[in-house]
């Protein structure tokens, strides 16, 4: 039962993973990739992390893919003449990519497995939120600050084209 | 129990996917998007190895890879949208404005 219910989520996050790159419109490729992420969220439950998996669904199909659905609707790039590349480049991005494949498994095949106790629960809110708050403490606190600058960093990002445009009128 | 090996075969996919989606598309969002994807295909082999080695210290990197992935998603389309007031598009070859 777990095989099958990991060997369909590993089709669905692959085949959506290549519509993300292959569809022509950018709307479907983002709505493909809130699929693919919910497939990884099924793979996190599928390894005992409900913790992540939640969080998982929260940051990146709840904040994340609304942002990019914000921004493609508000650029207006919903249509299907959008600039390509040539044929010449995209066979090379296909080769460049199916050689990294071919080294990244060659280089991580021989992994041995570890006997592990099944069902472990390291994954769920209970004991991370331990390691978290204990060991993890400082980057939990720092990881705070980081958000807090890129907040102001996008805010201000965001003014500097309006104190500028008045000054190139002139 | 799944084999590790079909994981790290996933993820490997899943990475090479967004590798082939930088380099085969000309649109700025849909580059950062395959980043996301690489972003999420490295956090699945994490989980993975933490749950094997049951050690929760990946588990907690991924959650603040999530972080860092949130903040720069917010900056970079930020950027993005920046690039397209100025260019109106958002095409990534006309960005070679840098160029010496």
């Amino acid at each position: 039962m777990t095989a099958y219910l990991f060997y369909f989520l590993s089709f669905v996050a692959i085949f959506s993973a290549l519509l993300v790159v292959f569809s022509k419109n950018p709307v479907y490729s983002i709505l493909y990739l809130i699929i693919t992420f919910f497939a990884i969220a099924g793979h996190y439950v599928l390894v005992n992390a409900q913790f992540l998996a939640a969080v998982h669904v929260i940051v990146y199909a709840g904040a994340i893919m609304v942002l990019f659905l914000y921004v493609i609707m508000l650029l207006n790039l919903n249509k299907e003449d959008e600039p390509h590349k040539s044929y010449l480049a995209k066979i090379a991005a296909v080769i460049c990519a199916g050689i990294m494949m071919v080294v990244l498994v060659a280089s991580l095949r021989g992994t041995m497995q570890t006997a592990t106790k099944s069902g472990s629960e390291i994954g769920f809110v209970n004991n991370l939120g331990k390691v978290l708050f204990n060991e993890f403490l400082l980057p939990f606190e720092i990881s705070s600050i980081l958000l807090l600058a890129a907040m102001v960093g996008v805010v201000m990002v965001g003014k500097a084209d309006h104190t500028t445009q008045p000054q190139d009128k002139k | 129990m799944i084999p590790i090996d079909n994981y790290i075969w996933l993820s490997t996919v899943l990475f090479s996917i967004g590798v082939l989606g930088v380099l085969y598309r000309r649109n700025a969002i849909i580059v950062f998007a395959c980043i996301e994807l690489m972003l999420n295909a490295v956090n699945l082999l994490l989980v993975v190895f933490s749950n094997q080695l049951n050690d929760p210290t990946g588990q907690v990197f991924v959650f603040f890879i999530m972080a860092v992935a949130a903040a720069e998603v917010a900056v970079g389309l930020a950027i993005l949208v920046m690039i397209y007031r100025k260019t109106k598009s958002v095409d990534i070859d006309i960005l070679n404005q840098l160029k010496g």
